[in-house]
């Protein structure tokens, strides 16, 4: 009756399908029986409404959480304890296999697991891609000359052109990212309507704004060691705003360009230009420091095969930002035109691949936080 | 200065010596992960306060303090140190939390405590965390794997401590000695020379590394005992929990809903005889008292989520005679307990949140609260032994944390806190939070009064 029996624990009955659904169902039944973290973060209390755990149940509670790490350092049972209670590293991984779980179509579950190639490959392919277009359409004299004034960019790519080629990519993107979520919200079970409460998705919002959940209650999220800093809340924040910004740029570039007429580029003073600079800055320094951050994180807490997954969507910002700052920056000379079919083929790549990569991580993060919201009203009246 | 220890008496020790200008080394026993002793898988701390907070649901005067303490110990405490300690209590709340130890509101399923305890934020081991982080960014030295093995003490002076390490064995000399090291609850042959040999089937519920080695020394060196050295915070908990440091997720807390039998499918005790907070910490010296430290707590389907989950699942059985098969106890006399049992329950009408009249008529023992008879299907069952959570026997002292010796005299520069010295305060019984209490009020005193006799 010593025998430390782990394989009995988790009182759900029916056997999970994968051995990270039964690892993480194993530390939630491990965790609801002690609850020291409660006060941690969203995802411990959202356990404690639950007394058995099924997939939907787990990828809930995984994408609920943030990373901060907290617990595994709080945790008196963390490994080279004999229990084995890593919930960081669990929940990182069972994320990975949510997403590929409720990836549209089907076909595509697989590209998770090779992300950090089949974003590369987009992204080396868009590129080249948009090199070889405009070679073989656009007048040589043309692509290396220097262009000046409205309409500069178009006499390399008609407008209509690109906005036929990009909108239909991204409204692909948009599809696809919708059907994953509407799979991800049946199977965790929360119904329609939740979503036309708008208490619940207001909430969500400043929640998923202010990262509130990757605090580690309130001292930092626990990166390197046990020492709380919040360098990762600051520079996600900083690529998150940063990319924002510049959905905003493009966004009010459109409204430039069909409802005034006025055609891109736009000297350097105007709003377009100004909220894509303050975006791009943005999405340079916070992809650095995520990536510096990821590289420091501590081994125990990192999951190692969602690195290239990882990586991949924080290059391919960087390399957005990266691409179009130079060509604001060169956009006068005759390097105009390469750097246009480089910044193109990045950032068509992007939107290819959103659906298939990290970019979902804040949809489905979004949704649960929605979810959190709803019970944290039902069962324990607070916002 | 030297501080053996790195438990919350130890650390608020060096921290307090610390800030008052001593040079401090902490000499931890157990490796890095397990440091902390029990303070690991504590959750709170009672402290008197005379207002709510924003984590505290309203006051806990000192008075009242002082009367649940001598309702647990039935008296049997020393009331000048115990009333010292409660009064300093009250600004250990704003001193511990300026040393980052962060709180949050009652933990769920413990709302009877959210009025007077703090709990940490993270639990235990996040609060160590703090105080370690603060320790030593004070500039507290800390070394960890490093086991005291021996004491130089001359009549009540202490003048070297010789330590082990993985780098080898070295004397290490200081003008003050602070003694943060627990009990010996994880010293089985101890626990034997008391308990004789049924403390083989103690599970302990800390780590290894509570083996009190250090209050073993210092008793031979001359320092006058406090406590029942039989007396211990044992409660019922899994029996497939490891031989060491469970911690709180092996606990039970399904006994009032059920009936405890032994070995020989036989009830031994009256399972609703309060309410679970204040019969817990009594099951695990009764288990201790049944053939082979055994017991099995028994329910049946309508008990099942009454209480909080533990880490292993009960065992579950569709009829009564299945379950002792899977028990190994016998189905004839299983059968026969709870016949008997459910043949004496009365009507009544079940509140699990009040002391109900449920109870049984003609039952030796009787079951006063929450009986129900077990007659629904699927029946389970948790086997449970003795967990030990620490022991009472430690050190006398004054109320300066300074060790009292057997003639009576105050040793000169040697101080006690924590789970060393709990027995001063604690004869018998317990009150949630109230170790770190102790740990935490005498942990600071012995590190201000040692880094004054350091001094002068």
């Amino acid at each position: 009756m010593h025998a430390t029996d782990m394989t009995t624990a988790g009182t759900g009955g029916t056997a999970l399908p994968t051995a990270t659904l039964r690892e993480a169902e194993r530390l939630m039944t491990v965790c609801n029986s002690c609850r020291y973290c409660e006060g941690v973060c969203a995802v411990f209390p959202a356990m404690e409404l639950r007394r058995s755990f099924a997939a939907g149940d787990l990828h809930y509670l995984a994408n609920l959480c943030h990373g901060c790490s907290a617990c595994f350092h709080d945790c008196q049972f963390s490994p080279p304890h004999e229990f084995d209670v890593n919930v960081p590293r669990t929940l990182a991984r069972l994320r990975a296999e949510s997403y590929a779980a409720y990836v549209w179509p089907r076909a595509f579950a697989g590209v998770f697991a090779r992300n950090g190639v089949v974003v590369a490959l987009a992204a080396a392919g868009g590129v080249a891609a948009f090199i070889l277009g405009f070679a073989a359409l656009v007048d040589p004299a043309a692509l290396f000359a220097a262009h000046h004034g409205p309409g500069a960019f178009y006499r390399l790519m008609p407008h209509n052109a690109m906005a036929l080629l990009f909108g239909g990519v991204f409204l692909y993107a948009l599809l696809a990212l919708a059907l994953g979520l509407r799979a991800f919200w049946l199977d965790i079970g929360e119904p329609a309507c939740t979503l036309a409460d708008p208490l619940p998705l207001w909430q969500a919002v400043k929640d998923a704004g202010r990262l509130r959940y990757l605090d580690g209650g309130g001292a930092g999220c626990m990166n390197e060691d046990e020492r709380p800093t919040d360098n990762r809340r600051l520079f996600h924040h900083l690529t998150f705003y940063g990319f924002l910004l510049c959905v905003a740029a493009t966004s009010v570039a459109t409204l430039y360009h069909y409802l005034l007429g006025r055609e891109a580029p736009y000297p350097w003073y105007d709003l377009p230009v100004l909220l894509g600079t303050l975006g791009g800055l943005g999405l340079l320094l916070g992809p650095a420091g995520l990536l510096l951050a990821k590289r420091r994180r501590e081994p125990a807490v990192r999951d190692e095969p969602s690195l290239g997954m990882d990586t991949a969507f924080i290059a391919m910002l960087f390399l957005t930002s990266l691409t179009g700052l130079l060509l604001l920056m060169f956009r006068a000379t005759p390097a105009m035109g390469m750097l246009l079919a480089v910044h193109l083929g990045v950032v068509f790549a992007l939107f290819l691949t959103m659906p298939y990569g990290k970019f979902v991580h804040g949809l489905y993060r979004f949704l649960a936080l929605v979810r959190y919201a709803r019970e944290r009203r039902t069962h324990f009246g607070a916002p | 200065m030297l501080v053996v220890g790195g438990g919350n008496a130890a650390l608020c020790a060096a921290i307090s010596a610390r800030r008052a200008g001593a040079s401090v080394l902490v000499l931890e026993g157990a490796p890095k992960f397990y440091r902390g002793g029990n303070t690991r898988h504590t959750r709170n701390m009672r402290c008197a306060h005379d207002t709510a907070t924003g984590t505290l649901t309203g006051p806990y005067t000192e008075e009242e303090f002082w009367t649940d303490l001598t309702l647990v110990t039935k008296g049997n405490t020393d009331e000048a140190l115990a009333r010292f300690m409660i009064h300093e209590s009250k600004s250990m709340l704003d001193w511990i939390a300026e040393q980052g130890v962060r709180f949050q509101p009652s933990l769920g399923g413990t709302l009877s405590l959210g009025r007077t305890n703090s709990f940490f934020l993270g639990g235990g081991r996040a609060m160590l965390n703090a105080l370690y982080r603060t320790a030593e960014g004070l500039g507290v030295e800390v070394r960890y794997d490093a086991e005291v093995i021996d004491l130089a003490v001359d009549n009540g002076v202490f003048t070297a401590a010789t330590v082990r390490s993985p780098a080898g064995t070295e004397e290490v000399r200081a003008t003050t000695l602070v003694a943060a090291a627990g009990g010996f609850e994880a010293n089985i042959e101890w626990l034997k020379a008391h308990w004789g040999a049924v403390a083989e089937n103690f599970l302990i519920r800390g780590t290894r590394y509570n083996r009190g080695t250090v209050l073993r020394m210092l008793l031979d060196h001359g320092v006058a005992p406090v406590g029942d050295p039989t007396q211990c915070h044992a409660v019922a908990i899994d029996a497939r929990a490891p031989k060491f440091d469970g911690g709180i997720i092996t606990r039970l807390d399904c006994v009032v809903f059920g009936i405890v039998v032994n070995k020989h499918a036989r009830r031994f005790y009256d399972e609703g005889e309060d309410i679970w907070p204040k019969r817990y910490a009594i099951w695990g010296r009764l288990v201790a008292a049944q053939p082979d430290q055994i017991a099995y707590i028994l329910f049946d389907a309508k008990s099942l989520r009454l209480f909080m989950p533990s880490l292993f699942p009960p065992i579950q059985a569709p009829t009564l005679r299945e379950l002792a098969g899977r028990l190994r106890l016998d189905p004839d006399a299983l059968e026969a307990t709870v016949d008997g049992f459910n043949a004496a329950v009365r009507p009544g009408h079940f509140d699990d949140k009040t002391l109900d009249d449920c109870r049984t008529e003609g039952l030796d023992p009787p079951k006063s609260h929450w009986a129900r008879r077990l007659d629904t299907a699927p029946f389970y069952a948790y086997p449970v032994r003795p967990g030990i959570t620490f022991t009472y026997l430690g050190t006398r002292v004054d109320h300066r944390a300074r060790m009292l010796m057997t003639d009576g005299s105050a040793a000169e520069n040697m101080f006690a806190a924590g789970e060393i010295m709990a027995g001063n305060i604690l004869g018998q019984g317990y009150a949630a939070g109230i170790g770190m209490t102790i740990g935490g009020v005498f942990g600071r005193v012995a590190g201000r009064e040692a880094a004054a006799h350091a001094r002068h």
